[in-house]
């Protein structure tokens, strides 16, 4: 399969709290990351906040230009910001939100806002633009009445929804979905989910998929990246790293998974801070919270290797203990 | 006799009534589940019964703490209860804290208020406390701000906060919804652990069925202000009766089954100012007949156990798919 998208050593690190006198910190929410999007496949990010998915995501995207290394999209670099090509590039790639509401303009009709973007890049005129809106809407499960709405008169499925059909106004060839069902209520995620993966699959549509609720990861995506403190420390196809995670992180993370009708037993509690990007641990970042962790984890930064088909990004992986699922 | 006793709680805002009529106990040291979507009723269930809504709020009914009734009682008898009998915490730690006061000046203020101590001791109790809730280097922490901890050990100091008072019951509403996983698995085992050690009853509110499972010993489903199902953990997860309940459980993605399609609920939440006549969710059910769309159904005591609010009560004891264990 011919890679659709490529990052090659991404960086992006953003600068803080200048002081007074002193140096301003420097926070890289990003740390080198490769990786490989194929064509029709969808990429699940996972991470716990201050990861550095949403900035990856958005890199991937060319909305943020790295601080270093590059992406390349159809074997292109991507075009600087701003610029024609930079646009042009803009209706093949849509980005989706956690929050519909804010994502909407509050004084505009739902037809009006999905009609948008088939305007500003010139794909339908006239009658065409409100028969393509009428096709998007009932592709996305809104009903014809609901056209002349405006968000607030929608619940947040809803919304999704309307924010789905603009996203897919301009057929775009690849889509990134920031925590798109994390506000929805239980019942209504499963209706956006499926929404989503029947547009995936239809269309043949790749989608990066970032979100830290692991179990519709697993639901959508083909293949997971675990991500820690701006680093991929795992990655595997979907079925094998839920099954059987082997970097310690992903590990505690699977197992941190509230499963109904199952008690607190043989859960993995985690010691320790969520990771802060300002202050990145030596060596391996994950060392001051892992259990197998020994000096030399806290000077040697892990490689992300290859083991047997998936890689992963830990010193002690050869002896870590497997954990079945 | 229980501890808490809800008989029939009702709450309105400008007419429009958001709970019909809640019946709830909570025994002494027990750990109760209070679970539904967004705007079901379950927050605002204690918020009335701790007289915490805004006046414009009508309650009616009768909560009852050892035989005292909350409903209408003096805001004096009230402050007695609140904090001292019955603390709560909320989904949002770092809005709950006073950003511009310490944390220890903090805790030791309810440990004045619910306590009487003062200085050193009240300082030192402070201590105790952060320790207790897995605060690291408690004694020189309890001189930093809000600002200066993580999302997780804010909620461990609002935890050290509610448990000042010595309460006999803590109300946690979605106490881990805003915490990353690997933090919200902390939060639920420091909760666990601090009701073995004390024997403190909780109510966790939560619309996460996977961490009412991992923390309660009953629990009640809530559905457009109504109670629709109640019974311990075990038969609630095992063979949920009311569809919607079925219906939630169903509509999580299930670890083990890889790329299965969801089930969903079909439809949305009913507007409380425009409610369905009969059965409030008969219009999402794929149960209801024309009887649900007339009457509205009743919380009644099952023959297995339990209580449902449904005319058409899913009987057959079919295990849940989470419940199996799948070794990969």
């Amino acid at each position: 399969m011919s890679p659709l998208l490529e990052a090659r050593g991404l960086v992006q690190q953003y600068t803080s709290g200048k002081s007074l006198f002193g140096k301003p910190d420097i926070v890289r929410a990003v740390d080198g990351i490769d990786l490989t999007v194929t064509r029709g496949e969808v990429l699940g990010i996972v991470g716990e906040s201050g990861s550095g998915k949403s900035t990856l995501g958005r890199m991937l995207l060319g909305l943020e230009t790295p601080f270093s290394g590059e992406v390349l999209y159809h074997g292109q670099p991507m075009p600087a910001p701003r610029t024609e090509q930079w646009r042009r590039l803009r209706a093949q790639m849509q980005l989706i939100f956690q929050d519909p509401l804010a994502a909407l303009d509050r004084r505009m009709t739902i037809a009006a806002q999905i009609a948008e973007p088939l305007e500003i890049h010139g794909l339908a005129k006239g009658a065409e633009v409100t028969d393509r809106v009428a096709a998007l809407m009932a592709r996305v499960g809104l009903r014809r009445d609901q056209a002349d709405r405006y968000p607030h008169e929608l619940s947040g499925g809803q919304r999704q929804r309307v924010v789905i059909a603009r996203a897919l106004a301009t057929n775009p060839g690849f889509l990134v979905c920031d925590e798109p069902v994390s506000a929805l209520d239980v019942s209504i995620q499963a209706q956006v989910v499926n929404l989503l993966r029947d547009l995936q699959e239809q269309d043949g549509l790749t989608m990066v998929f970032i979100s830290h609720d692991l179990k519709v990861v697993r639901n959508i995506c083909d293949r997971v990246a675990v991500m820690y403190l701006g680093r991929v420390v795992e990655e595997a196809p979907s079925d094998s790293i839920f099954a059987e995670p082997r970097h310690p992180y992903t590990q505690a993370l699977v197992s941190s998974i509230p499963l109904a009708g199952q008690g607190l037993e043989g859960r993995i509690i985690l010691r320790g801070e969520p990771p802060n990007p300002a202050a990145r641990p030596s060596g391996c970042a994950f060392h001051p919270r892992c259990r197998f962790a020994d000096a030399s984890c806290t000077v040697q930064v892990p490689p992300l290797e290859n083991h047997g088909g998936r890689l992963a990004a830990c010193l002690k992986l050869p002896r870590a203990p497997r954990l079945a699922a | 006799m229980s501890f808490v006793s809800i008989r029939d709680l009702k709450v309105a805002f400008d007419g429009v009534r958001v709970l019909h009529g809640i019946d709830l106990d909570i025994g002494r040291g027990e750990a109760v589940g209070l679970v539904g979507e967004s705007g079901c009723g379950k927050s605002v269930t204690w918020l009335a019964a701790l007289g915490l809504l805004p006046g414009k709020a009508r309650v009616t009914g009768s909560v009852r703490i050892e035989g005292r009734e909350l409903i209408d009682a003096r805001p004096g008898e009230l402050e007695s209860v609140r904090g001292a009998r019955i603390a709560m915490i909320f989904q949002d730690p770092s809005s709950s804290l006073n950003p511009v006061h310490r944390v220890g000046r903090q805790i030791t203020e309810s440990l004045r208020l619910h306590r009487g101590l003062r200085g050193s001791a009240a300082r030192a109790e402070a201590i105790r406390l952060l320790d207790m809730v897995g605060i690291p280097s408690a004694a020189t922490r309890i001189d930093l701000y809000p600002h200066e901890f993580s999302g997780g050990q804010c909620q461990r100091v609002m935890i050290a906060m509610a448990l000042a008072g010595r309460p006999d019951l803590l109300i946690a509403d979605e106490p881990t919804t805003a915490l990353d996983a690997t933090i919200q698995a902390q939060i639920l085992d420091l909760l666990s652990s601090i009701r073995r050690d004390t024997g403190m009853a909780m109510v966790f509110i939560s619309h996460d069925l996977g961490a009412v499972s991992a923390v309660c010993d009953r629990a009640s489903v809530m559905y457009a202000g109504r109670i629709v199902e109640t019974d311990n953990v075990a038969r609630l997860f095992g063979a949920p009766k009311h569809p919607y309940t079925r219906g939630l459980f169903d509509a999580i993605p299930d670890l083990n089954a890889g790329r299965a399609r969801l089930v969903p609920v079909e439809g949305t939440v009913p507007d409380p100012r425009n409610l369905p006549q009969g059965c409030a969710f008969a219009p999402r059910c794929a149960r209801a007949t024309r009887f649900c769309t007339a009457y509205a159904p009743d919380l009644k005591l099952q023959a297995m156990g339990g209580k449902v609010a449904c005319f058409h009560p899913d009987q057959s004891s079919e295990p849940m798919r989470e419940t199996q264990v799948v070794v990969a």
